[in-house]
């Protein structure tokens, strides 16, 4: 099984953004692999080392990411991670989902044969929630996000989409398909040294974005401006004792947020 | 002259013995119909499988001009390839330009879909659009930012944050309509499951007015039942930090953050929660964050609106109190 884990190099959710020129940020943070594109390489390389009645023999992972020539440490992680080799399309720009999918899309065709693709449910970054359900149009594989268990089972995945509040939809869906993993899908497997020195002999490819020839869509998402959220809270103290805190919050409830009577 | 068109989500309200029971407008609904409101524009109500009736009035109270009921056969109607095939189709017929929908769970699944089968443009989690200039702001990194976003396309797609926008009255009269998507089908994705809407779980958190959200410093699973019960006299949604998550205390699905829901209530109760980045990614839009925090230099102390500094435990169980008294 051929299976394709699209991962994404996102800045480490607990560096602070300096955002430059309006639009950009200052890259000179920690990156690296998207939270949830973890749970994504874990399955995946579960699949790949599940010995199930049908077996799914010569499973092979293969992570691939669109990004800077830095995305390099992110597919290193996801190496180490369990996949078995990578694919970094070079590119200095920020493109948007619409191209982002058709990039991946045309990398993976050039590449080999899809069984399954896997990715996050969502990005930190820029969270689109969207590029999952892009590739499978393009591919015309069906899709399902925000997956909490998967299964494969007679050339069919049978998945758990998670819904609000621990409501859960079970789909059938015939292989290929494209799945994007939720946080309770698995717990990531973290790498041991020993996994990230193996990780160091596997190969990454690398292709030149503009070697996939890929074609300019009259629809787009272009970021115009990007602004740091204002924090404009004045935190007042609420004094007293217990029971006199209490009663505060009530009448806070009550008069200014109006949300009892 | 535009047409607009905007997902409506339904839910049921049990009536009394005697009655049937009635499909209502969910309230978050309201604001997103206000922001969709233009000088000449025509405002298409999109609604699956609705008893319309139930639903013209509050909907023309907010200005909406046509409502369309698209017609699902009952086996599809819970499939999600079935509704955006629907919902694309309809988008076609009746040649609508831009579309709004809410960022729950529904519009997370369907808008998306939709938007890859037009190869349209979407910006999901959108707390303001401005539909003159196709432009949409949304969070960045974490809610770190704000991005304001420029879409190009035939149809935009929107997904909107929910309780982002207040909403404000407008009375029109509404035109119905129908869409009949029965003969849809979708082989490659089969629903073999659904899991029940139970009325008496937890109230949703993306749709909550309030929420009362518990970290470490709740301690146990135990002393969530004193929030609980606490949030049931409030009719408020209970969230959590991801260490109550991960110390098994409460189940994932409450997790409030970065990775977890990003929640907008009008009031945010923040209970041994020292306000981490990433939980603040998740609930940093809250109108009011009230913290209780034994500890007054933790981060969530200098960046709410009230703050008390004290024993969780204490006071939840005397705000539970005052609640059912008063
Ligand atoms: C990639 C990534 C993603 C993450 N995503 C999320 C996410 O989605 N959501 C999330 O919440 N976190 C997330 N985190 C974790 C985050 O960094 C913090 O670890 C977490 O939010 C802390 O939870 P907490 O506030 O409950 O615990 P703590 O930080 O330990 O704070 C507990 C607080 O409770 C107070 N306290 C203790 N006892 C009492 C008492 N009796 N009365 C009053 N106050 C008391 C303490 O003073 C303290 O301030 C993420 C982290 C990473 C790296
Ligand atoms: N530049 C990229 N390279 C590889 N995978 C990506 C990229 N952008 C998005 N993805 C994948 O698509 C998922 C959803 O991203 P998004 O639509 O941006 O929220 C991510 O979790 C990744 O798996």
């Amino acid at each position: 099984m051929q299976i394709y884990v699209c991962v994404k190099h996102v800045p480490d959710s607990a560096a602070s953004i300096t955002i430059i020129d309006d639009t950009g940020i200052d890259k000179n943070i920690t990156f690296l692999l998207n939270p949830f594109d973890e749970h994504a390489i874990t399955q995946a390389t579960k699949i790949r080392d599940s010995k199930t009645e049908e077996g799914i023999p010569n499973s092979e992972v293969i992570a691939v990411c669109l990004g800077p020539d830095d995305a390099q440490n992110t597919l290193q992680s996801a190496l180490a991670m369990g996949a078995d080799r990578g694919i970094l399309i070079q590119t200095s720009e920020n493109h948007d989902s619409i191209f982002t999918a058709k990039a991946l899309k045309a990398a993976i065709d050039q590449d080999g044969t899809v069984d399954l693709i896997l990715t996050g449910k969502e990005s930190i970054d820029t969270e689109g929630m969207q590029t999952m359900f892009r590739l499978g149009a393009l591919f015309d594989f069906s899709v399902a996000n925000s997956i909490v268990k998967l299964e494969i089972e007679d050339g069919h995945a049978i998945v758990d989409h998670e819904l609000s509040g621990g409501i859960v939809n079970t789909y059938q869906m015939s292989l290929p398909c494209v799945i994007g993993a939720g946080k309770g899908l698995n717990t990531p497997k973290y790498p041991t040294f020993p996994d990230i020195v193996k990780a160091r002999k596997k190969i990454i490819k690398k292709i030149a974005l503009a070697d996939l020839n890929i074609e300019d869509s009259s629809a787009s998402m272009t970021i115009v401006k990007l602004e740091p959220l204002q924090q404009k809270r004045n935190p007042v103290e609420i004094k007293g004792d217990a029971g006199q805190i209490a009663e505060q919050i009530v009448q806070i409830l009550k008069q200014e947020a109006k949300v009892i009577s | 002259m535009k047409n607009i068109g905007i997902i409506i989500e339904t839910d049921i309200r049990e009536s009394d013995a005697e009655e049937l029971d009635k499909s209502e407008v969910k309230a978050i609904c309201f604001g997103m119909i206000t922001l969709a409101r233009q000088k000449n524009c025509e405002l298409f109500a999109f609604v699956f499988n609705a008893e319309i009736k139930d639903l013209k009035s509050e909907l023309e109270s907010f200005g909406i001009t046509n409502l369309v009921n698209v017609v699902l056969a009952p086996e599809h109607q819970n499939n999600p390839a079935v509704r955006a095939k629907a919902m694309v189709n309809a988008v076609k017929d009746f040649n609508i330009h831009a579309v709004l929908g809410l960022s729950t769970p529904m519009g997370k699944d369907l808008l998306p879909r939709a938007a890859a089968q037009l190869d349209a443009p979407l910006v999901m989690d959108c707390i303001h659009v401005d539909l003159e200039n196709f432009l949409a702001k949304t969070s960045h990194y974490s809610g770190k930012a704000i991005a304001t976003i420029k879409t190009a396309g035939e149809t935009l797609i929107f997904g909107i944050r929910p309780n982002a926008v207040e909403p404000v009255m407008a009375q029109a009269s509404a035109r119905i309509l129908k869409f009949d998507g029965t003969d849809l089908v979708a082989t490659k994705l089969k629903v073999i499951k659904t899991g029940k809407n139970d009325k008496s779980a937890n109230i949703n958190l993306a749709e909550a007015d309030i929420i009362i959200a518990g970290g470490r410093g709740m301690q146990n699973s135990e002393n969530f039942n004193l929030i609980s019960k606490c949030a049931e006299r409030l009719n408020a949604a209970l969230g959590a930090s991801r260490v109550a998550v991960d110390e098994g205390w409460v189940p994932y699905s409450m997790q409030v953050g970065q990775t977890g829901e990003k929640v907008s209530p009008k009031v945010y109760i923040a209970c041994g929660i020292s306000g981490s980045i990433q939980h603040f990614a998740g609930m940093k839009t809250s109108r009011m964050i009230i913290a209780i925090n034994r500890d007054e230099n933790a981060a969530i102390m200098s960046n709410c609106d009230y703050y008390a500094k004290s024993d969780v435990l204490k006071i939840i169980p005397r705000l539970t109190e005052l609640l059912k008294n008063g």
